[in-house]
C-alpha cells in the first residue's frame, strides 16, 4: 500500500473511532428520509451528541 | 480454511485445508511450545522477556484460529444470514452497524484500563511462571470465552444487559445478585483504582502536577469542542494530547521550583481530593469533562500500549525475578498474603478473566456489530489484546531487581520510611538491596523515595521507564519515562472513576426510583446530588480507610476488588451456561461450564480463606480478634503505632470479613438458582421457548475477520462494497 493509503486508512479509522463521521452520515440519513426539512447545524448535532451521554455515560473496566 | 461468512454450517465433507495453511501452523504451533518449554523449564538461570513474548502470541494465535472458531461456529453457531440489530433497529444513535475494526478499537478501550496493569505486578511476587500461566491459559478458555459469549447471547437479545439476562434466564434472585454485585463491585473498584493513583502521586510534586493539570486540559478540550470547533474530535485530541506531554515536562519544572511544596500532598489529602473530583465529575454534564478525557485517555491507552510493546521486543529485556518464588507455597509475601492458590487467580483479575468486561460486552459493543461472526474478532480478540497488555506488565514488574520490587510493594508498616530500614525488612524476606542502590534508583527517576510505594502503578512505570529509556533517551530520559507511565495509568484510573461514579450514580438513581419517584428522574439536580454524594462517600470510604490503614491499603483491598470481579464472572458465566443448556446444547455447556467451575473454586476457597482463615494475615476476622485482644490487654501490635490506629484495624478488618462474606454469598446464591433452573431445563420433555429475536434475513456483507479473505472481497464487491455508511472504509 501506498504511503497515501496508509495515512488515509489511519485519518479515516481515527475519525470512525471518534465519533467525528457522524455528522456526515447523520446528513446522508436525513436527506434519505427528509428531503424537504432543513438538517440540524453541526454545532447542534454534536451538542445533542454529547448531551445524549449524560444519561448514558457507558461503562469504563478496570 | 477459509469460511463463506454467508453459510452457517460448514458443507459436508468438509473440504481440507491446503498445505501452506497446515504447515504455517505447525510453525507457530512449534514455536509457540518451545517458548513454553524455555520459560517453563528454565531455573535459576535469567530468560529474556521475549520468550514471554513469543509464548503468549503463540497460543493466542492457535486459540484464536482454533478454539475461538470453534465456538463460533459449533457451540455459538453463528448465523450471519440473520440480521444483527445493529441492521434491524438502525436508529442512527444507539443502534449502528459499524466497521469491525472500529468496534474492535471501542470495545478494546471500554475493556482495557489500569486492571492487566495493577494485577500482574502484584501476583509477579509469586514469580513470573504462575502469572504468565495464568493469564495466557485463563484467557484463552476463561476470559475471552466469557467476553464473546456473552457479547453473542446478549446482541441475539437486541443488546440486552447482563442484569436483564440474569433476571430472564436464571430468575429474579440472579437479576438481584447480578444487581447487587455490579454495584458492590463498582464501590470496590473505584476505591481500590483510586487508591493506586493516590500511592502513585503521595509525596510526588512531579505526578500531582501532571495529573492535576488534565483537568484544565480536558475542561479547555470540552470548551473547544462545544464552542468552538464542534466535532473536531480528532483535532482536538491531538492539541489535548500534546498539552498532556507539555505537562508532564512541566512536572519536572515545578518539582525543582518553589512550587514544588504546593504539589507535594500527603495520602489523606489526595484521597480527599479525589472523592471532591469524583464528585463533580459526576454532578458536572459530560461534554465539560468526562468527554474530552475520555478521549484523551484512549488516545494515551492505544498510543502507550502500541509503545510498550515495540519497546519490549526491541529492547528484549532480561527477567530478573525468579520463575517460582517462595511465597508461592508459604503464602507469606508481603504484597498480599496466602498461597499461590487461589490469590494469584483473584489478583490477577483483569488480563485474564474479568467480570466487569461481561457489562462492557452485554452494553454497547452488540448494539455495533454488522456480522454475528464477528464476535470472534471483537470479543475474543479484544480480550486477547488486554491479556497481552497484562504479559506486557508482568514483564515490566519482572526485569526489576526483586529487592527493588519488595522494597516498592511492601507495606509502609513492614519497611519503614528509610532506604536503610526498608533495606533491613528487605533482607528478612531474602532479597538484598543496599540503601544505596534503592536511594539511587529514586534518584534515577527523580522521586523522593521509593520505598513502599504499593499499588503497582509506580513499579510498573520503574519498568516501563527501564523499556522506553534503553531504546530512547537513556539515562537522562528516565524520569520523563516514569512520570509519562505514572500519567498514562492515573490518567485512565481517573477516567474509569469519571465514568464508574456516574454510573454508579444511575443505578442507584435507578433503584431508588422504585422506592422514591423524584430519585429516579435523571434530570433532577438534587437527586442527581444525594445519589453521587452516597456513590463517592461509599468508595471515599474505602479509599479512606485505605489510604490510613497501617497494614496496608492494597494488601487488604486488592483481594476484595478480585473477589468481587471474579464473582461477576461467575454470574456471566453461569447466565452463558444456563442459556446454552436451556437452547438445547447441553453437549456443549462445558465451553462455558468448566471455565465457571474453576472461578466459582477460586472465588469460594478465597473468600472462605479471607472469612475463616485462623491467619491473621489471611483470614480479616482472625486479624481482627488478634487486635481486639491486643487492645483488651491494652497492649499495641506493631505496625500499629498508636490505639487509634488499632481501633482502625478492628473496624477495617470486620468490614471486610463481612464484604468478603456477603460476596460468597451472592455467588452461591446466583449458582444455586443457576443450577437449578439447569436441572429443571434438563429434565423437561419439551423444548423451551426461546428467549432470542426472531430470524430476519440480512441484506449487509461484511468481513468475518481483521482481514477480508479473498472470498469475502468478491461478496464485497459484489454487494457494492458499502461496509455502513458514511465514510467508506479503505
Amino acid at each position: 500500500m501506498r504511503l497515501a493509503g496508509i495515512l488515509g486508512g489511519i485519518r479515516w479509522y481515527l475519525r470512525e473511532l471518534t465519533g467525528e463521521n457522524q455528522y456526515a452520515r447523520y446528513l446522508q440519513r436525513h436527506v434519505a428520509a427528509h428531503p424537504q426539512a432543513a438538517p440540524l447545524s453541526r454545532r447542534e448535532f454534536e451538542r445533542r451528541r454529547v448531551d445524549r451521554a449524560d444519561a448514558d455515560p457507558g461503562a469504563r473496566c478496570c | 480454511m477459509t469460511a463463506s461468512p454467508t453459510t452457517t454450517h460448514p458443507p459436508a465433507g468438509r473440504s481440507r485445508p491446503p498445505l501452506k495453511t497446515v504447515l504455517t501452523w505447525t510453525a507457530v504451533a512449534i514455536v509457540g511450545a518451545i517458548a513454553w518449554g524455555v520459560i517453563a523449564l528454565s531455573r535459576g538461570e535469567e530468560i529474556s522477556a521475549i520468550w514471554l513474548v513469543v509464548a503468549a502470541l503463540g497460543s493466542y494465535a492457535i486459540a484464536y484460529r482454533f478454539y475461538a472458531k470453534f465456538i463460533a461456529r459449533k457451540v455459538l453457531r453463528v448465523d450471519d444470514r440473520r440480521a444483527t440489530p445493529a441492521e434491524r433497529l438502525d436508529d442512527g444513535v444507539d443502534f449502528q452497524p459499524t466497521d469491525r475494526r472500529v468496534v474492535l478499537g471501542h470495545h478494546f478501550a471500554a475493556i482495557a484500563g489500569a486492571g492487566p496493569l495493577v494485577g500482574p505486578v502484584l501476583a509477579a511476587q509469586m514469580g513470573y511462571l504462575p502469572g504468565t500461566m495464568w493469564i495466557i491459559f485463563g484467557v484463552i478458555f476463561a476470559g475471552a470465552v466469557q467476553d464473546m459469549v456473552i457479547l453473542f447471547f446478549s446482541m441475539r437479545r437486541n443488546g440486552k444487559s447482563l442484569g436483564q439476562m440474569a433476571r430472564e434466564e436464571i430468575g429474579p434472585i440472579g437479576g438481584v445478585a447480578a444487581l447487587v454485585a455490579v454495584f458492590a463491585i463498582m464501590i470496590i473498584l473505584l476505591a481500590v483504582l483510586a487508591l493506586v493513583v493516590v500511592n502513585a502521586l503521595a509525596k510526588s510534586p512531579w505526578g500531582t502536577f501532571s495529573i492535576a493539570m488534565t483537568i484544565p486540559i480536558a475542561l479547555f478540550m470540552g470548551f473547544y469542542m462545544r464552542r468552538i470547533r464542534p466535532g473536531r474530535v480528532v483535532e482536538t485530541s491531538v492539541i489535548g494530547v500534546a498539552l498532556l506531554l507539555l505537562a508532564i515536562v512541566g512536572g519536572g519544572w515545578i518539582q525543582d521550583s518553589g512550587l514544588a511544596g504546593a504539589f507535594t500532598l500527603s495520602p489523606e489529602t489526595l484521597a480527599i481530593c479525589l472523592v471532591g473530583y469524583g464528585f463533580l465529575a459526576s454532578v458536572l454534564p459530560v461534554w465539560m469533562l468526562l468527554a474530552p478525557r475520555d478521549y484523551l485517555s484512549t488516545f494515551m491507552k492505544i498510543g502507550t500500549i502500541s509503545l510498550l510493546a515495540v519497546g519490549v521486543l526491541i529492547a528484549a529485556p532480561v527477567l530478573k525475578a525468579d520463575a517460582l518464588t517462595s511465597f508461592a507455597s508459604t503464602g507469606t509475601g508481603p504484597v498480599f498474603a496466602g498461597k499461590l492458590f487461589p490469590f494469584v487467580f483473584i489478583t490477577i483479575a483483569c488480563g485474564a478473566l474479568s467480570g466487569f468486561h461481561a457489562l462492557i460486552s452485554s452494553g454497547t459493543t452488540p448494539k455495533m456489530i454488522q456480522k454475528e461472526s464477528q464476535v470472534r474478532m471483537v470479543g475474543y480478540g479484544a480480550m486477547l489484546m488486554e491479556s497481552f497488555v497484562a504479559i506486557m506488565a508482568l514483564i515490566a514488574a519482572c526485569i526489576l531487581e526483586p529487592g527493588l520490587y519488595y522494597a516498592m510493594n511492601a507495606p509502609a508498616g513492614f519497611l519503614g520510611a528509610t532506604a536503610e530500614s526498608a533495606s533491613t525488612a528487605v533482607a528478612t524476606l531474602g532479597f538484598t538491596i543496599t540503601p544505596q542502590d534503592l536511594t539511587a534508583a529514586a534518584a534515577a527517576v527523580q522521586e523522593q523515595t521509593l520505598v513502599a510505594r504499593t499499588g503497582g502503578a509506580p513499579t510498573l512505570a520503574i519498568g516501563m521507564s527501564e523499556i522506553f529509556s534503553s531504546v530512547i533517551g537513556g539515562e537522562s530520559l528516565k524520569a520523563f519515562w516514569y512520570h509519562f507511565a505514572i500519567m498514562f495509568e492515573a490518567l485512565f484510573i481517573l477516567t474509569t472513576v469519571d465514568a464508574g461514579t456516574r454510573v454508579g450514580r444511575f443505578m442507584l438513581q435507578d433503584t431508588l426510583g422504585n422506592v422514591w419517584r423524584p430519585l429516579g428522574r435523571v434530570g433532577w439536580k438534587p437527586g442527581q446530588w444525594i445519589t453521587s454524594a452516597v456513590v463517592v462517600l461509599a468508595w471515599g470510604y474505602f479509599l479512606y480507610t485505605g489510604v490510613t490503614n497501617p497494614l496496608g491499603g492494597i494488601n487488604q483491598l486488592f483481594p476484595l476488588f478480585g473477589i468481587a470481579n471474579q464473582l461477576l464472572a461467575a454470574i456471566a458465566l453461569a447466565v452463558a451456561t444456563t442459556i446454552l443448556i436451556k437452547s438445547g446444547r447441553l453437549k456443549w455447556a462445558w465451553v462455558t461450564g468448566v471455565p465457571l467451575a474453576w472461578d466459582a473454586a477460586v472465588t469460594l476457597t478465597a473468600s472462605y480463606q479471607k472469612v475463616f482463615s485462623a491467619d491473621p494475615r489471611i483470614g480479616f476476622f482472625a486479624q481482627r480478634d488478634r487486635y481486639a485482644d491486643a487492645l483488651d490487654q491494652g497492649t499495641l501490635l506493631a505496625p500499629a503505632k498508636n490505639v487509634d490506629q488499632m481501633h482502625a484495624v478492628v473496624t477495617n478488618s470486620t468490614v471486610d470479613g463481612i464484604l468478603a462474606a456477603f460476596f460468597a454469598v451472592l455467588v452461591i446464591a446466583v449458582l444455586a438458582n443457576a443450577t437449578l433452573v439447569c436441572w429443571r431445563a434438563i429434565r423437561t420433555r419439551e423444548p423451551l421457548p426461546s428467549t432470542e429475536t426472531e430470524f430476519v434475513e440480512s441484506k449487509l456483507t461484511a468481513p468475518a475477520g481483521l482481514f477480508a479473505t479473498a472470498e469475502e472481497k468478491r461478496e464485497l464487491a459484489t454487494a457494492g462494497a458499502k461496509s455502513g455508511g458514511g465514510e467508506t472504509a479503505p
